[in-house]
């Protein structure tokens, strides 16, 4: 079901001193919330940039949800002005989200990419096999909620590009050290940039392991009708576009085409 | 209080629907707001055949509005009747299908394929895409082309045909008058206009198709005068539509000639405008005293 209700700004904080972390009082849409999931706000400072802005949900909990965000342009820079008390128009929970790991299945390998990692912490929070988060950014200030996931008794592994926090490099390197001796069934979900997640589609396919990847695309309605933020997907008879906002954010990895084919 | 309007044999049950590819087909939205209450829906734009669309990036934003290249994209007459129309004939209210064709053989096709089809509202033909290499806008800015899609049209079916015209004309009225005059029940005024955006870092268009549609609040004054001008040239009645945001825009199109109104780009944002447009208006009669809908239309009062 998707509900758009006003909510109230509980909090709107600094998180490290990249990111943001708004907490929401939403009654009707917390509950309905699925890992991987998204919120579209309508930010109201914003008045002659009127789209709404999607979000990954970050956590959901009785009648409250968050969203962890960094400000890159104008919309996340109003959204960061908002105090508490403040309201905005949400519609969500929307798109499809992550499969939930089951007790005696794959072992769960959640890999991320700056606030990739928002969408992945309800995945760890509801899946009832603990797993190894993967958590990569440019640098120490990009690794966000290290501590949320070791609180859920999680292994955390990061890797920096500048060296500031973890292993100096791509997270894709921690992750193909741990899928290399090949022991037992792993499974992998992952959130970020583009390229990181083709790069995650790679290994994946290396080492025969599956892949949920919620992928990020610009968006417009959120809601299927506009058809902005389609990605060519394989099919049985080919391919075709679906969209990101409705039949994701989160793609089968074999399923997503990484460029248009050739006529 | 009637709020009811027709359009040529196509009744609404209030003068206020939705503008083509801003509310997918129907099913979408149908969580969010009940379907029923609208005076029609109409569904995105569908050729004979299915169509991939354009490349990304198909939207972005701008002040006050957005440009748009989605390209038509569409699952063909038969995905649509396989797809959606066991949805939208299901429906309380009429459906309004947008179509269009890369020629006047295929629009007549089209047409012909949709008038088999049992419950249909409505034909809207889109001569007026601005995204489309072949077909679109070209029919809507040659008065020639503009008759002979209608008549085709006209030939294949006894539906109510909608034209939605192009505002990229110096004047519409001949183009309005030709439409009329080949058989149009109804004018949709207006489709959006030709526009660009630049991303100055990396000197690369905004949109994927270089050139996109502007739509929103930022085209509502100029579409305004589009219905004004046409409204005083054709007798048919006329959907008037761009940057519909609340009750006072949809009065001012009624109030400058058009029998019903078409709420566009604020779906994306603002789901609940058409029903609160609805609203609206009722206040506004009861207000003024006005016990008929009609009676707004082209009540426009110009000095002198």
């Amino acid at each position: 079901m998707i509900v758009e209700q006003t909510v109230r700004v509980i909090s709107n904080e600094p998180d490290t001193d990249l990111y943001f972390r708004l907490v929401v009082r939403a009654p009707r849409i917390a509950p309905l919330v699925q890992p991987g999931q998204f919120a579209h706000l309508r930010i109201p400072p914003l008045e002659l940039a009127l789209l709404r802005r999607p979000f990954s949900i970050f956590q959901a909990q009785g009648d409250t949800f968050s969203v962890l965000y960094k400000t890159v342009g104008k919309g996340t820079e109003a959204l960061s002005r908002m105090r508490a008390a403040e309201e905005l128009s949400a519609i969500g929970p929307l798109g499809r989200g992550f499969t939930l790991p089951e007790s005696g299945g794959e072992t769960p390998l959640l890999v991320a990419g700056g606030y990739g990692m928002a969408a992945l912490y309800l995945l760890a929070r509801r899946s009832p096999r603990k797993g190894i988060v993967f958590v990569g950014g440019r640098r120490r200030a990009d690794i966000l909620c290290e501590a949320e996931f070791r609180a859920l008794g999680w292994e955390v592994r990061v890797a920096t590009e500048d060296g500031s926090a973890g292993e100096k490099g791509l997270v894709t390197q921690p992750l193909i050290a741990e899928l290399k001796p090949g022991t037992g069934k792993r499974k992998l979900f992952a959130c970020g940039p583009t390229p990181m997640l083709e790069a995650v589609a790679g290994i994946a396919a290396e080492f025969n392991v599956p892949a949920e990847l919620s992928m990020d695309e610009q968006m417009c309605c959120g809601l299927g009708a506009c058809l902005t933020c389609v990605l060519p997907i394989k099919t049985d008879a080919g391919w075709e576009y679906q969209r990101t906002c409705t039949e994701g954010p989160v793609f089968d990895s074999r399923r997503v085409l990484w460029g248009l084919p050739k006529p | 209080m009637n709020l009811s309007v027709a359009i040529g044999k196509l009744r609404m049950q209030n003068p206020v629907t939705v503008a083509s590819g801003t509310f997918g087909y129907g099913v979408e939205y149908a969580q969010l707001l009940d379907l029923n209450q609208l005076g029609a829906v109409v569904v995105k734009g569908i050729r004979l055949h299915p169509v991939a669309g354009n490349p990304k990036p198909r939207t972005v934003e701008v002040t006050s509005g957005m440009l748009n290249a989605i390209g038509l994209q569409g699952p063909g007459v038969d995905g649509f009747i396989k797809k959606y129309w066991p949805f939208l004939k299901e429906l309380r209210v009429p459906t309004i299908i947008n179509i269009w064709g890369a020629t006047i053989e295929e629009y007549g096709e089209v047409a012909r394929r949709l008038d088999a089809l049992e419950g249909v509202g409505a034909l809207e033909l889109n001569v007026s895409c601005p995204n489309i290499k072949e077909g679109g806008a070209q029919f809507g800015t040659d008065v020639t082309l503009l008759s002979r899609v209608v008549g085709a049209c006209r030939q294949a079916t006894t539906l109510p045909l909608i034209t939605k015209m192009s505002p990229n004309v110096p004047s519409i009225r001949p183009y309005a008058r030709a439409a009329e005059e080949a058989g149009s029940d109804a004018l949709s005024i207006t489709n959006s206009f030709p526009a660009m955006a630049i991303d100055i870092e990396t000197r690369r268009p905004k949109l994927g198709n270089v050139t996109g549609g502007l739509t929103g609040p930022c085209i509502k004054p100029m579409a305004l005068k589009l219905v004004w001008e046409a409204a005083t040239a054709v007798r048919i009645p006329i959907i008037g539509m761009g940057g519909i945001q609340n009750a006072a825009d949809a009065i001012e199109f009624m109030m400058a000639g058009a029998t019903a109104v078409a709420v566009g780009t604020a779906n994306f944002y603002e789901p609940q405008t058409a029903l609160q447009v609805i609203a609206g208006i009722g206040d506004f009669m009861r207000r003024h005293g006005i016990g008929d809908v009609g009676e707004i239309v082209g009540s426009l009062r110009v000095p002198g």
